[in-house]
């Protein structure tokens, strides 16, 4: 009695629908002269609504204070939680969006093709943003038909983690298990995984499908999409050869299914976690959970490395944040003084060093952060220091060293869609409902009919 | 030679029209904020997503007519079959379940004593007072296939249950079994229909020696007739647009990227066309093809009513 998200869903379309304006892609922003209403030094006023973004920790209320000092008289209100893209797209479809959203860098091209956020190449050269301290995986991810339409901020890479004692009782080490030798991963995840009686106790090493296929295909020598973000590259040899090998990983632990539901039992963020509990042997995760780890069982036995491709090097898929100016914003100056602010070094150093006072108050590891600024990241990573534990210290080494080898997919106009396209590809694997080379060969049509689609409409409203 | 008849008629008539005028103007004066209401938030949204289903739109953009494209798209489409095949087997095999549970609950809260019924009353409902999401959630946790409550409880008498909540064989039973959790509202309904009963046509029932069974079946299911149908049309129509749980369970922010194509029911692939792909001109069409399926059935629901739904004062 209680389901009924169609009436409710479909109202919602109706409502959003009645209530649209209709608006179209803005012309590209012109070159900047005289006449550029972005500037470093002008005095600013009004109002900044900014979506999407929750001042939740030292790392953003710290940027947050030198921002509003930055801004003068400009009221800013924050309207906080992830951002609700119903929410941002009906308002700038009635005409009056947020003056600033924070959006994940992955929907920068989605926005960007329907004109809901403006290019910020004025922005940039106004303010006198350093585009080229950025981390370049970041900023790929927010540059959409050559121009940029948002400044990143965050990097989110992977590490592999390991537990060390299940490692050693195996003969094992963590080269083993980084990734760059998939046959000896094959042999690892064999040695590693336990059963008891005929249920997984275990799990070997989880390859993190199907989040993490991007980061198996680009280590084996191929993309998901083309540099362009025209051209899906999802039958591509080595992207069919990655699934299935880490498909096999799972089929050798009795099967994803098996894998999985061991896997949800786990208390992720609790002392009681998979490698304090000893019931995973390693798998490439997002380097937070280092923090995760050594704030909940600081003594776990735990074992770090980057993940690494077959010549060693490290590898990694970014993804992250990104601050971006919707069309029809009231206050794009003050906007664009913000995004410039809340990401420049001094900013990242202040905040870093508030974190690094706090985690030492209370006896914790400061492990750096990874601010999608080349730059920044430099200088936090002064600010890092040995912290006695030669284990913690290589989370830090892994983790910088995979920030630097970082790749990103670049935005299209189709984000969502070509998501979906080669998730619902690996899951009907996992699921075992179609064989590796079968699924990505329907995904690859039903991903390149929709890049097809979306590019032709962004290039018949470009001509226009 | 005048009469006061005709003349009270001359007379009457139009006081009683304006009587009735008058009475019609207040009736909606009072009424008036729900029309108001239901012409700007329901009729006018509905008419519109007619025209909607008609175009390309992404909320942004102004809508481009594409005629019937949109509906013949959704017709080749084979994540539409999947989404309709997945909701058809859920209805199928839900609603009759719901039913079955909610009456046997309803007959055994019959049976407890006037004070003892309030308490559980409240019992079976309380349930259905939780968020949606979290039962989504708890889906998560009951079925988990390795350490779950019912695989344990499985496991105590000997059975090795399933990967409920990722075997796709397993999934649309888990969320079915999922669904009993909220039962609540139609034992109320079906336990307030149970008390209406007469007490003397079990009375004569039990002269004529009928046992329990034939009791239920000839006096007490007739009898209640009209609350069971009640109760099967509205969660058929709940049950064609299933969404939240199994959204939570396999598509929401637990399983950013791990989804199971068993779960995808129609209101889910409908969400996704409309606020993850912003393709509205579709999502409306589907929405209109889901309003024609439910009508249908609804409507064939309707005309078996008349054969099964005992009212009172019937022929």
């Amino acid at each position: 009695m209680r389901r009924r998200p169609t009436v409710v869903g479909a109202c919602t379309v109706l409502v959003l629908a009645g209530c649209a304006q209709g608006t179209n892609p803005p012309a590209p922003s012109a070159p900047s002269g005289a006449d550029n209403p972005f500037s470093a030094t002008t005095e600013l006023t009004g109002t900044l609504d900014v979506m999407g973004f929750g001042a939740g920790d030292e790392i953003a209320t710290v940027r947050m204070e030198r921002t509003k000092e930055a801004l003068g008289d400009v009221q800013v209100n924050l309207v906080e939680g992830d951002l609700d893209i119903q929410q941002f797209l009906s308002a700038v479809a009635a005409g009056d969006p947020p003056e600033l959203i924070y959006a994940n860098r992955d929907q920068i091209g989605t926005f960007a093709s329907r004109g809901a956020i403006i290019p910020l190449t004025q922005c940039i050269e106004g303010e006198g943003i350093a585009v080229d301290d950025f981390v370049p995986a970041a900023v790929d991810q927010v540059t959409f038909a050559g121009e940029l339409y948002g400044i990143p901020e965050f990097n989110s890479i992977q590490v592999t983690m390991a537990n060390a004692d299940l490692l050693a009782d195996a003969g094992l080490e963590i080269a083993d298990v980084n990734g760059s030798d998939r046959a000896a991963l094959d042999e690892a995840t064999q040695a590693l995984h336990q059963r008891d009686g005929g249920d997984l106790s275990v799990i070997g090493y989880d390859p993190k499908l199907p989040e993490f296929l991007p980061l198996w295909a680009h280590a084996g020598g191929a993309d998901l999409i083309s540099a362009d973000g025209r051209t899906a590259q999802l039958d591509d040899p080595a992207v069919v050869a990655a699934l299935e090998w880490a498909v096999g990983l799972y089929d050798a632990q009795g099967g994803f299914p098996v894998v999985k539901a061991v896997r949800d039992s786990a208390d992720f963020f609790g002392s009681g976690n998979q490698f304090a509990s000893s019931t995973l042997g390693a798998m490439p995760m997002e380097q937070w959970y280092v923090n995760v780890l050594n704030d909940v069982s600081p003594d776990a036995p735990m074992a770090f490395d980057a993940v690494r491709a077959a010549d060693g090097e490290p590898v990694a898929f970014a993804s992250g944040s990104a601050w971006a100016i919707p069309a029809g914003s009231d206050n794009p100056a003050a906007a664009c003084r913000w995004a410039r602010v809340m990401t420049e070094v001094d900013s990242w150093v202040a905040a870093a060093e508030e974190r690094k006072g706090l985690r030492t108050e209370e006896g914790k590891t400061f492990t750096g952060v990874l601010t999608g600024n080349a730059v920044a990241d430099e200088a936090v990573r002064a600010l890092v220091e040995p912290s006695g534990s030669e284990v913690w210290d290589s989370a830090v080494e892994a983790m910088y060293a995979a920030n630097d080898a970082a790749f990103s997919l670049p935005a299209n106009p189709a984000d969502a869609e070509f998501e979906s396209a080669w998730q619902d590809a690996v899951n009907a694997v996992l699921n075992g409902q179609a064989e590796p080379a079968e699924a990505l060969a329907g995904a690859q049509e039903v991903a390149q009919e929709t890049l097809d689609d979306a590019w032709a409409a962004w290039d018949a409203d470009a001509e226009s | 030679m005048p009469t006061g008849t005709t003349d009270r008629r001359t007379t009457t008539r139009p006081a009683l029209r304006r009587a009735r005028r008058r009475d019609a103007r207040a009736a909606l004066l009072f009424l008036s904020p729900w029309l108001l209401g239901f012409a700007i938030f329901t009729a006018w949204p509905v008419l519109y997503s007619g025209y909607l289903s008609l175009t390309d739109y992404d909320v942004l953009n102004d809508p481009s007519f594409v005629g019937l494209d949109n509906y013949r798209e959704l017709f080749e489409d084979p994540k539409v079959t999947l989404a309709l095949r997945n909701t058809f087997f859920y209805v199928a095999v839900q609603v009759p379940l719901y039913v079955l549970v909610s009456l046997a609950l309803a007959l055994l809260l019959n049976t407890a004593s006037r004070r003892s019924a309030g308490f559980f009353r409240t019992v079976f409902y309380l349930p259905n007072m939780t968020p949606p999401v979290a039962v989504g959630v708890l889906l998560l946790l009951v079925f988990n296939g390795q350490n779950g409550l019912i695989n344990e409880l499985l496991g105590a008498i000997g059975i090795d249950g399933p990967a409920w909540t990722t075997d796709p064989d397993w999934v649309k039973p888990a969320i079915i079994l999922t669904s009993l959790w909220s039962t609540g509202s139609s034992v109320i309904i079906l336990f307030a229909a149970l008390r209406n009963v007469p007490q003397e046509l079990y009375d004569a029932a039990r002269v004529d020696g009928a046992n329990a069974w034939q009791r239920l079946v000839r006096i007490t299911v007739p009898m209640i007739s009209p609350a069971l149908f009640f109760v099967f049309v509205v969660n058929t129509i709940a049950a064609f647009q299933t969404f939240t749980e199994a959204y939570t369970a396999f598509f929401g922010s637990g399983n950013t990227t791990y989804s199971n194509d068993a779960a995808l029911f129609y209101a889910i692939y409908l969400f996704q066309q409309a606020f993850e792909f912003l393709n509205m001109g579709y999502a409306s069409a589907m929405a209109w093809v889901l309003f024609v399926i439910i009508m249908v059935i609804t409507a064939i629901q309707l005309l078996v009513s008349r054969r099964l739904v005992y009212l009172e004062g019937d022929q």
